[in-house]
């Protein structure tokens, strides 16, 4: 772990000074991902915590040029802009769209599963804090069945997680993987590979919410870490069809052993409601999805 | 204000340029600040780099992974991560206004 | 050497399109414009157009990848009707407020619901305030022209600009077009010059949210507020009259064509009748102005070739002589009249011109006008002069408006 770290590109691309709230997972997880992909890196990010991070007009704390873009679009701007560098022959440029799971798993799917289908050469980016934190944490399609949200209050959420990364995998990517902030070095090495890759990859973050997830700023961490322990987040990466567990999940998988939900949920404000019946399905679901995974893993 | 004196915005299109402190001094929003017992910390005690793990996990990107560790205090927002995460807990979350003592 | 040839619109459009040498093209198909669309991709496919083509899953999408491959300092086109156009309107606000020189085609058609395929202007009147400058085709001629003008004028004012023509009136009808000379093009048109370019080279965040009010930046330039950054756009709209009109003047120069900049007159000179409208329906006007002068009666037509910027004073201009004035339009604004007639009677508010306004919605969702039906439209509006009857009033042509269809 710790040659690991030295490894990694000291360059700090977020000034300091911005706009995100204090223990941000999405903060930690740019951070590393800005270093992976270094300077030569041009991003699109519609409206989220990212845009509101990346600063209010005239000041940005960002080294890296970004261009803003509306909701739903953020697939089709990284599509307009790889389109441009590539007919004025700018092809060494990274093109990075950015969005959070309200506009990857609602409005933006459309745009992205286009994207994806013309094989545009872009890093497809979707940090997932589970809800539209930016506008107050209402609940979108990421939201896990059984949270509280703005928008499920009192009876929360009763639909299940759209399974995204699954929606992400048909569309025979070359390069798919799943992160965490919490797992720094793993996030890094990943998109320090993605960025080698050419058409369109998929990178997924999940982002602790420290105010959405309710729960102490100081355990941001630590709560991404308990996703992984629990099986609710898998790290792996599939390349070329090939599934691969990586990191923490990779432990895991061979060692046969995952701690049990409730000490995940358990730990976050926003389950506090939920219900033993939410927490079985949710349990079976995870375990469920676990043993599909260890299948793909062994071919 | 003095409209003949200012410097105008020449831009047709919203571009913001890079710089620090686009929130403010982000340091004002803190209630606890984070503070090192060199005695503990690993880097510090063994003089040698090594650990560095509250540089790896600081979201904002404040800590310096310098012999002593850093912790630039104008921008710090006091999210407690470093301490949380920090294997000889040589980190200490302190009220503001308190001493370090 | 003329080099003519018998072209439907969408074919004289994509030409159009061809002689500019746009970087990136993305379209999305939809009646009646999706032959265009077609015909670049045939270009494109078969070497005679260099340019990426995106084959986008929607028309939000297909200006979108306009609007970034802009912002990457790419000339860009893109085409929609009807609907396609509803559906990009968030887009259009954001290509103006970024201030992108996107030439777009509007094949006009009428808008859902209830469905129709045919023409009328609903779909782009409907953006009339979005700030994208608006031209309108007269005829297909006009149309290959117009688009070589459109990337002039917007790359000079990094404004987006609208390039409309009638769905199947124009866009299906084969008409002879003089096609300009590829060299002489490339000699109106210079390259295309972002003003801000999206670069690693000058790292920037574009377009993010603006406070209500000004604010200094690190440099101590006093940075604009929303208002401030949106009143530029209206500024540069203003001095957008005087650059079409240099773009047409100096296009007749090279080209030898002159489609009347902002308003184009026929017979305006001693004209009392005037009428006035926007593409083909004002070419079908000429028709019935000339039958209207066999009966004595002396009409003429101001066609609005530029809708946005309205042209104020060219309007107030062209209609001096007039006594009463029929405007023909193809869409209206629900729950008050039609689009052209409200900004034609603001145009003459303050100007000593008070004269009977008739307000026609004409051909919605295709239906035919004729030119002996506009001459009857004028042929009683001069009546009513004669009579001493001066209000306005407001008249839906050939369509059925009795009292027991309410609604």
């Amino acid at each position: 772990m710790q040659d690991n770290l030295f490894k990694i590109n000291e360059t700090e691309y977020i000034l300091p000074g911005s706009r995100a709230c204090q223990g941000c997972g999405l903060t930690l997880a740019y951070r590393h991902m800005l270093k992976a992909l270094r300077e030569n890196t041009v991003l699109t990010i519609p409206a989220s915590c990212l845009c509101v991070l990346h600063g209010l007009y005239p000041i940005t704390p960002v080294t890296v040029p970004y261009l803003n873009t509306t909701f739903a679009s953020t697939a089709a701007s990284a599509s307009g802009i790889a389109a441009g560098l590539r007919a004025l022959n700018k092809t060494d440029i990274t093109v990075v769209a950015m969005a959070g799971d309200g506009s990857t798993y609602d409005m933006g799917i459309q745009a992205l599963s286009g994207a994806a289908e013309r094989t545009t050469d872009f890093i497809y980016v979707c940090y997932d804090n589970e809800g539209y934190m930016n506008t107050g944490t209402q609940r979108s399609s990421a939201t896990p069945m059984g949270a509280i949200t703005t928008t499920t209050p009192i009876l929360t959420k009763e639909h299940s997680k759209k399974d995204f990364v699954r929606i992400m995998e048909a569309h025979d990517l070359p390069y798919l993987a799943t992160t965490s902030p919490a797992y720094p070095i793993d996030l890094y090495e990943k998109f320090v590979k993605a960025k080698r890759i050419k058409g369109t990859r998929y990178m997924h973050i999940y982002s602790p919410c420290p105010p959405g997830w309710m729960f102490p700023a100081k355990d941001t961490v630590r709560m991404g870490q308990l996703a992984v322990e629990t099986g609710i987040v898998v790290l792996f990466e599939i390349e070329d069809g090939k599934f691969r567990f990586t990191g923490r999940s990779k432990t895991m998988a061979e060692r046969g052993k995952k701690q049990p939900i409730i000490n995940y949920v358990g730990k976050q404000g926003r389950f506090r409601k939920m219900s033993i019946e939410q927490l079985n399905r949710l349990q079976a679901w995870v375990d469920s999805r676990w043993n599909d995974y260890l299948r793909k893993a062994e071919g | 204000m003095d409209e003949k004196s200012v410097k105008r915005d020449l831009n047709v299109s919203a571009l913001c340029v890079p710089a620090k402190g686009e929130a403010g001094r982000t340091g004002d929003w803190r209630d606890f600040r984070p503070v090192i017992d060199h005695k503990k910390c690993i880097p510090s005690s063994k003089n040698k780099a090594a650990c560095f793990l509250c540089w790896l996990y600081c979201p904002e990107g404040v800590v310096k992974m310098s012999i002593p560790v850093e912790i630039d205090m104008d921008y710090c927002k006091g999210c407690g991560i470093c301490a949380e995460e920090c294997p000889p807990n040589a980190i200490r979350m302190v009220r503001e206004g308190e001493n370090d003592g | 050497m003329a080099d003519v040839r018998i072209l439907t619109g969408n074919e004289a459009a994509a030409l159009g399109v061809k002689l500019c040498r746009p970087n990136v093209v993305a379209a999305y198909p939809i009646t009646p414009q999706s032959q265009l669309a077609e015909i670049l991709s045939r270009y494109v496919e078969g070497g005679e157009m260099r340019a990426e083509y995106v084959r986008v899953e929607g028309e939000h999408s297909a200006l979108t990848v306009c609007i970034s491959a802009s912002t990457v300092g790419a000339r860009t086109f893109t085409a929609t009707s009807s609907n396609g156009l509803l559906y990009m309107h968030e887009q259009l606000h954001w290509a103006a407020g970024s201030r992108l020189p996107v030439v777009m085609c509007v094949v006009n058609r009428g808008v859902g619901a209830p469905w129709s395929i045919f023409n009328d202007q609903q779909d782009s009147l409907a953006q009339r305030d979005t700030g994208w400058i608006q031209l309108y085709c007269r005829d297909n001629q006009e149309i290959i022209d117009t688009i070589i003008q459109a990337y002039w004028i917007a790359e000079s004012l990094y404004i987006p600009v609208m390039v409309c023509y009638d769905g199947f009136v124009l866009s299906h009808t084969m008409m002879p077009v003089d096609i300009p000379d590829a060299e002489e093009v490339r000699g109106f048109l210079p390259p295309y010059k972002a003003h801000t370019l999206l670069t690693p080279e000058a790292p920037r965040t574009i377009n993010s949210v603006l406070f209500p009010w000004r604010r200094l930046n690190p440099e101590g330039v006093l940075c604009d507020g929303y208002m401030e950054m949106r009143y530029k756009l209206q500024a540069a709209m203003t001095r957008a009259h005087g650059v079409i009109r240099k773009a047409n003047d100096d296009f007749a120069g090279v080209f030898g064509r002159d489609h009347g900049g902002l308003v184009w007159k026929y017979r305006c000179e001693d004209a009392e009748l005037v009428f006035s409208g926007m593409g083909s329906i004002a070419n079908e006007a000429t028709v019935a102005a000339d039958l209207l002068r066999e009966e004595g009666i002396p009409a003429g037509v101001a066609g609005v070739r530029t809708y946005r910027p309205f042209p104020r004073e060219e309007a107030a201009e062209a209609l001096r002589g007039a006594k009463a004035l029929v405007v023909l339009q193809k869409g209206l604004s629900y729950g008050y009249e039609g689009c052209l007639t409200s900004d034609l009677k603001a145009a003459l508010y303050g100007t000593p011109l008070l004269i009977p306004v008739v307000d026609v919605v004409a051909g919605l969702g295709g239906r035919d006008v004729k030119a002996r039906e506009i001459a009857g439209a004028g042929r009683d509006a001069w009546k009513d002069l004669q009579a001493g009857k001066l209000e306005n009033r407001s008249l839906w042509l050939n369509c059925y408006t009795g009292e027991d269809h309410a609604g």
